[in-house]
């Protein structure tokens, strides 16, 4: 008997076209990324044509060979239509691109256009999205089929938030709806909070709605993932539960699957009401639910649905090993999960639920350590950037691998700053409920301050998980206090103990620690993930280490080369880099190498199934790396396409002698080391910024003296530029010594003379002979802001055409004298009369990607030619600077600073954007305003601008740029320096006090131009207002140069010039 | 305490003893569900089998009193990665292996589980000695050597007593169970339909059975070989072939192993499978609704697809896997069953359904699967 199969995939979808989410914001990152590739995989595999629109250059999935035809255009309403009449696809897969891409299928098919172009919407539809997603329309449906929801109100105005909140008490939660992340969200505890989190929330969201609900706090948070297709077929992935009790949002929360601490009777009891809840939703394709659960009874509440893929269905889709993007797209194609095959195992069938014979640990990794002064509090509104994932036979093994993967400066569950506070102060933070908590918990338990009980009161996490982190806590103690035995380290590593911390806490050495394991054998085997607990033959080559008896990954046969990942997304290392490890990874297969990728983040495409030949799930720490190479015995090791975390790993492995392929560690180390590196650019005839260090205040003077002001400051030893600043006057200078960084022998702060002039950037694949440099990208800020976060143009266009040959000869120049093999991006600055070096990075970067995709030269693929071995001049693309495209592409990057309190918005050397978008035009001014309309920037023509400036740029070039604003119709306003300055150069402009402009936000003001003299200063007057603006959505622009790159797209728009929307390639 | 497994080949696996100090032999099985381990423990059709768990971390919620399948554990011994010590549940009443040691089982934990699931899944089901003593592995391959396993555990796997049967909610239609080693979820289940359960432990007869005049018959699931029933098949076959005063046959339903006995009582015929399903994730495609389902499964044998032709029973339902029966029904008889557990216990209850049909057969509302 055959099961069914007798429509599967419907043939009416010939051509389809697939949402992506746009810019990695908090809330939307690589996951994405992810889903997308894989739907146009999927899709494309079925013989139909596919057609992407994504605004994000960074991704994977807007690369050739992954759909058939790409627009990178904005994610707007009107560029999607202009391209669905251009296109005119039979469907449309909008449950792939996050909130962004559910939002623009219901604004297309609100418009009407999906019916008159007779466009279908695949998968989902209008009917289910309105019900997940309008809070009354929902809790009128759970209500129907008696799913419980807690009680709560929508609220559109302040007074009905009120109200409510006081027939049901508080606390209350406040939810916008329609957004990402939770943004605007929060619990409020009385009536203060009550106010400041509706009128944000209402602000917030898309539909003016907030839904203010009782609180459940301290409850089981539980989510899963279910699957369901047109012939009403329903499938569990996974199931999740979150160590930290409702009250922080899952994507802020620690996350374990399968479920610990549910009964059979409480998961299947919440299992029926996923599929009780996707069927009445009739969602053809993947979906979440989020359940808060009773830890005292069976009660439990529907928290949340999400009627798409989310970054939950990819982190199931890693901890079970079962594709949720790829079926969920076969599924909206036509297909019903009883004709589909398990991919993994080939032999069984996709109708099945998982099973998992590992424990999985998420961890989130927070941006706090780039924001200094963002509030820490975890509570309702994700804040995260990125998160890793760990696979271990146990959970004590499974989270200290998460927290070895957070590359954070811990041993183990201690931190420093942790462990260094007194009892009152771990008491304290214990009820902050902040990023620590877990570390927290540790040193409570460690010192002895509570039991699990106590501590089970105070923060309501579930006991299991309280003992399990005691567990680790007695295992550092036998290690510090116990007599060192085999039994004693072989117990400790397995349950996730790394080598530094047994070396740290037993007073062992690490050489006789490592005599130890090899005499004993102490050493992990590798299992696979294979979605049914080894029921099925698996085929699929993905594995996750753990000390246990059997080791079932045959090294892979034939040439191999072992590429390093980047690990979780964070501030300054982002999905790039992904890309890049994945291009590496196609690249090796081209040129007949197999591949292995070692990596930990459960959002991207690194780590899929059928990237790599073999992936291994693990910590990018020297140690686990080391391990894998053991067992594989590659030819080589990439380190330059996995970002800074990557390359970091280059001393260690060749200190044991890997073959790192490309550029020799030694070259590495000097690109890095300051005083080398400058003694070299010396040898060659190359500027760059004169500067020093000091360890001590009163060295301060003399480098003044030799250098003189401006200078750029900033603490040895950072990366993505942490903790910089320009100073151009003593004030500053000891202010910034004296409250910004510690000075000490072991810390020196870098003094360098700052250069102010136009920034670029070349980005060059060398082979030690030749280099070939796709483009180059001219900055439209002047240096002093983080090449992250300012507007890039490609090609230059603005510096003439002798700098630019004159900074490709440098870079000839440099990668040689750095024996630089495969890639090099270099920033120079360039003041009008000379060229001076800033940075050399012997390694892949972040405009990898988008060079990649605007010039079509294939980066990566020729970088990885030439790491094994090809030279430039037997390829295709010749050598030095490659032909220009016929357009401009504009940078713009996007901020997810809304979404954290009491983080500074202004602009500086130190990096804050989490993502960008690519503007694409024949016409540099339409590539900049399509750039600003795709990161989501309100373009005024018309309306207030508050301007501020500090000191330094009451210029007249300013005055110029201001003047023209005023021409342009908008309505100067001024805080009373700035007005001053405005008024003397005849500009008009109308004082508004400082305390006075916080109303006019969002009312008379609707841009803000303010250059502020310190940023991350919380107590200065303008800090609140930039705070308050970018929380209100209003573009703040903090540069006088974004000023100007504004104001010509405002001309742009003001003309009414229609734009054009065509695709990147096909 | 150390534990240790021995197994037939001579392979043997050392871990951590925990439960009960005692030696057993059974058959090695591995099962999958990442739930439900008091369930699993107490289903008496575990019978005489030693159960590797699958997933590794074992007792996380603890024992509590309501969710036993049946009057103690069944199962020969209990081996695993890790079994938690410090349970968390609010109906948690103690811990495993407080359990365990009541209830006299022995349980290994600290071993390669993943190990032991390939070597069965290659293998097939291997007969294996536990234990949580100090024993030699010459006295163990002894022992192993010389033990027999049972094949026939079905016939003295009855435990409930009238206690057990005290109905929900008052039922008006009273069902004969032909108890092969009922779980408890199964009675639970029959009364919740308004069922009222009289039970009919191994040995009965076809005669004592229409005796009650019953409105239906269910045949329960059980352990041991479906083949050894002899006296059982014997009699259900009288059971199908009984006409009742008003013409008609009775209803019957059965549920693993007795889905099992009314194959062999129709004339089909039974296999062992090399390593079984047990676990909670099964995929089975129902040719009468057109729709799958995710089944909970615990069973080593199988009804033979082709045996079936020409005996009037018809496959209905196929696991997707590896296309095993699933489920079937006589062409014109109200007379169907299925090889997983509609029942649960532990599991998904997507199959719940089928006792409402049963019901249905039961007051004349369904119509036998042939006129459909």
């Amino acid at each position: 008997m055959k099961s069914s199969n007798t429509e599967q995939r419907r043939k009416d979808i010939n051509k389809v076209l697939i949402i992506g989410s746009g810019p990695i914001v908090i809330g939307q990152a690589a996951e994405f990324d992810y889903a997308g590739t894989q739907c146009c995989k999927a899709v494309k595999e079925e013989g139909i044509e596919t057609v992407l629109v994504n605004s994000n250059p960074a991704t994977i999935m807007t690369d050739r060979g992954i759909a058939d035809k790409v627009y990178m255009q904005p994610l707007t309403v009107d560029a999607m239509e202009n391209i669905l009449r251009r296109e005119r696809p039979d469907g449309i897969l909008a449950g792939f691109g996050g909130q962004t891409g559910l939002n623009l299928a219901m604004e297309l098919e609100e418009r009407g256009i999906l019916k008159e172009l007779g466009i279908h919407l695949l998968g989902i539809n209008r009917e289910a999205i309105e019900r997940a997603e309008d809070r009354e329309l929902f809790k009128n449906l759970m209500e129907e089929i008696g799913e419980p929801v807690p009680p709560s109100a929508i609220a559109t105005c302040l007074d009905e938030a009120e109200q409510f909140a006081e027939t049901i008490g508080f606390p209350v939660i406040i939810r916008p709806a329609f957004t990402l992340g939770g943004t605007g969200g929060g619990i409020a505890q009385n009536r203060e909070g009550l106010q400041r989190l509706v009128q944000l929330g209402i602000e917030k969201s898309a539909i003016g709605q907030a839904l203010i609900e009782k609180s459940v706090a301290g409850w089981k948070e539980i989510e899963y993932e279910v699957i369901r297709d047109h012939k009403d077929n329903c499938i569990i992935i996974c199931s999740m539960e979150n160590l930290d009790p409702v009250g922080v949002h899952t994507g802020d929360s620690i996350v374990v699957a399968p479920t610990q601490t549910l009964a059979d009777e409480e998961y299947q009891m919440l299992r029926d009401a996923s599929l009780r809840i996707i069927r009445a939703l009739k969602i053809e394709g993947g979906c979440n639910v989020q359940f808060a659960l009773n830890p005292k009874s069976k009660e439990y509440i529907v928290i949340e649905v999400n009627p798409r893929v989310s970054r939950s269905s990819a982190l199931a889709s890693k901890a079970a090993g079962y594709p949720i993007a790829k079926i969920a797209t076969k599924i909206a194609l036509g297909y019903s999960l009883d004709e589909l095959p398990n991919h993994i195992t080939d032999q069984s069938s996709a109708l099945f639920e998982p099973t998992l014979d590992y424990c999985v640990v998420k961890f989130p990794k927070w941006p706090f350590d780039k924001f200094r002064t963002a509030s820490r509090k975890l509570g309702t509104q994700m804040k995260a950037t990125g998160e890793v994932m760990s696979i271990c036979r146990t959970f004590e093994s499974a989270l200290l691998k998460a927290v070895t993967s957070l590359e954070v400066k811990c041993h183990g569950l201690r931190i420093p700053y942790v462990t260094e506070r007194t009892d009152e102060e771990l008491k304290a933070k214990l009820l902050a409920c902040d990023d620590e908590r877990l570390f927290v918990i540790g040193e409570i338990l460690r010192r002895g301050l509570m039991d699990i009980e106590e501590l089970h009161k105070k923060t309501m996490i579930d006991p299991w998980f309280l003992y399990k982190v005691e567990n680790i806590v007695k295992m550092e103690n036998r290690l510090a206090t116990q007599e060192i035995s085999p039994e004693l380290i072989r117990e400790a590593e397995t349950m996730g103990f790394t080598d530094e911390e047994i070396v740290g806490l037993t007073g062992m050495s690490a050489n006789a620690l490592r005599d130890l394991r090899d005499y004993y054998g102490i050493y992990p085997v590798y299992k696979m993930v294979d979605t049914c607990a080894g029921e099925f033959e698996a085929k699929t080559p993905y594995y996750y280490s753990c000390y246990d008896e059997e080791d079932e990954s045959l090294p892979l046969e034939g040439e191999k080369i072992l590429v390093v990942g980047s690990g979780p997304i964070r501030i300054g290392q982002g999905i790039e880099f992904d890309y890049c490890c994945v291009q590496g990874v196609w690249a090796l297969k081209e040129l007949g190498y197999r591949s292995i990728i070692v990596n930990n983040n459960p959002e991207t495409v690194s780590t899929d199934f059928d990237t790599a030949d073999k992936l291994y799930f693990e910590a990018l720490h020297v140690d686990d790396i080391m391990n894998v190479i053991k067992k594989e015995r590659p030819y080589g090791v990439v380190l330059q396409l996995g970002g800074q975390t990557a390359l970091n790993l280059a001393e260690g492995l060749s200190k044991r002698g890997i073959r790192i392929l490309g550029t020799p560690n030694s070259y590495i180390d000097l690109a890095e080391d300051r005083d080398k590196f400058s003694q070299l650019l010396k040898e060659i005839n190359i500027k760059a910024p004169a500067g020093g260090a000091i360890t001590h205040m009163s060295q301060a003077a003399g480098i003044v003296e030799e250098l003189g002001y401006p200078l750029i400051v900033r603490p040895s030893f950072v990366i993505g530029g942490r903790a910089m600043q320009v100073v151009y006057s003593d004030e500053e200078l000891y202010r910034y010594l004296k409250e910004a960084v510690s000075l000490s022998e072991e810390h020196p702060v870098l003094i360098d003379k700052y250069v102010e002039g136009i920034e670029f950037e070349v980005d060059a694949i060398s082979d030690g002979h030749d280099i070939l440099v796709p483009g180059v990208m001219e900055h439209i800020e002047r240096t002093g802001i983080h090449s992250g976060d300012s507007i890039s143009v490609y090609p230059a266009y603005s510096l003439p055409d002798q700098v630019v040959d004159q900074a490709i000869e440098y870079t000839k120049h440099i990668s040689k004298a750095l024996h630089v093999c495969g890639l090099m991006n270099v920033q120079y600055v360039y003041d009008g009369r000379e060229i001076y070096v800033i940075e050399v990075n012997p390694r892949a970067s972040r405009t990898v990607p988008i060079l990649s995709k605007v010039t079509d030269v294939p980066m990566v693929k020729i970088a990885m030619a030439v790491m094994v071995g090809r030279r430039l001049s037997d390829m295709a693309w010749g050598t030095g600077l490659y032909k220009k495209s016929g357009f401009y592409a504009v940078k713009v990057p996007v901020f997810s600073s809304a979404k954290l309190s009491n983080v500074d918005v202004a602009l500086g050397p130190e990096m804050r954007s989490t993502g960008e978008v690519l503007g694409l035009d024949k016409d540099l001014h339409k590539a900049l305003y399509k750039g600003f309309l795709g990161a989501g920037i309100p373009v005024h023509t018309e309306g207030g601008v508050y301007i501020s400036l500090r000191d330094h740029d009451k210029t007249e070039r300013a005055a110029k740029v201001l003047a023209s604003y005023a021409e342009a119709g908008f309505t100067i306003y001024g805080s009373a320096g700035t007005t001053a300055f405005l008024q003397e150069n005849n500009i008009p402009c109308k004082m508004v006090p400082f305390h006075q402009v916080a109303d006019m936000i969002g009312e008379e003001i609707v841009v803000m131009i303010n250059v502020p003299q310190v940023t991350n200063n919380l107590s200065t007057d303008m800090f609140p207002l930039r705070r308050q603006a970018i929380e209100r959505g209003l573009p703040v622009l903090t540069c006088m140069d974004t000023a100007i790159a504004y104001l010509e797209a405002a001309a742009l728009k003001r003309c009414g010039q229609t734009l054009t929307y065509p695709p990147l390639f096909s | 305490m150390k534990g240790k497994l021995y197994l037939e080949d001579g392979s043997l696996y050392e871990g951590i003893g925990f439960g009960s100090i005692k030696t057993c032999v059974g058959e090695l099985v591995f099962q999958t569900g990442m739930t439900g381990y008091q369930k699993i423990l107490t289903d008496p059709s575990y019978s005489g089998q030693i159960i590797n768990m699958t997933y590794p971390i074992l007792g996380n919620y603890g024992i509590n009193g309501e969710d036993n399948q049946s009057d103690r554990i069944y199962a020969q011994g209990l081996v695993c990665k890790e079994y938690c010590k410090t349970p968390s549940n609010y109906r948690c009443e103690k811990d495993l292996d407080t359990w365990l040691k009541e209830m006299d089982v022995p349980g290994v934990s600290g071993i390669d589980t993943r190990k032991l699931t390939k070597k069965i899944r290659k293998e097939g089901t291997i007969k294996c000695v536990i234990t949580t003593e100090d024993v030699s592995v010459e006295e163990l391959k002894k022992l192993c050597d010389e033990t027999i396993l049972r094949n026939d555990y079905m016939k003295e796997a009855s435990w409930a007593g009238e206690e057990d049967l005290a109905p929900y909610v008052q039922g008006n239609l009273n069902v004969a169970v032909l108890d092969f080693g009922i779980k408890r979820s199964i009675l639970e289940a029959l009364q919740k339909a308004g069922c009222n359960v009289k039970l009919f432990p191994y040995g009965f007869t076809a005669e004592e059975v229409m005796a009650i005049e019953p409105d239906g018959v269910f045949l329960s699931n059980g352990p041991g070989d479906p083949a050894e029933a002899i006296e059982a098949i014997g009699e259900v076959r009288k059971l199908m072939e009984a006409e009742r005063q008003d013409g008609s046959f009775l209803p019957m339903f059965g549920i693993c192993m007795g889905h099992q006995i009314l194959a062999l009582a129709a004339g089909g015929e039974t296999y062992q499978l090399k390593y079984g399903h047990r676990g909670s994730n099964h995929g089975v495609y129902s040719k009468e609704t057109g729709r799958s389902y995710i089944t909970s499964q615990n069973h080593g044998f199988a009804v033979k697809a082709e045996s079936l032709m020409l005996k009037d029973m018809e496959v209905t339902e196929i696991n997707l896997n590896d296309r095993t029966v699933e489920g079937m029904a006589h062409r014109n008889r109200p007379v169907f069953s299925v090889q997983y557990h509609p029942e649960a216990g532990p599991g998904p209850k997507d199959g719940d359904y089928l006792f409402g049909k049963f019901v249905k057969l039961m007051k004349g509302q369904e119509e036998t699967h042939e006129e459909q």
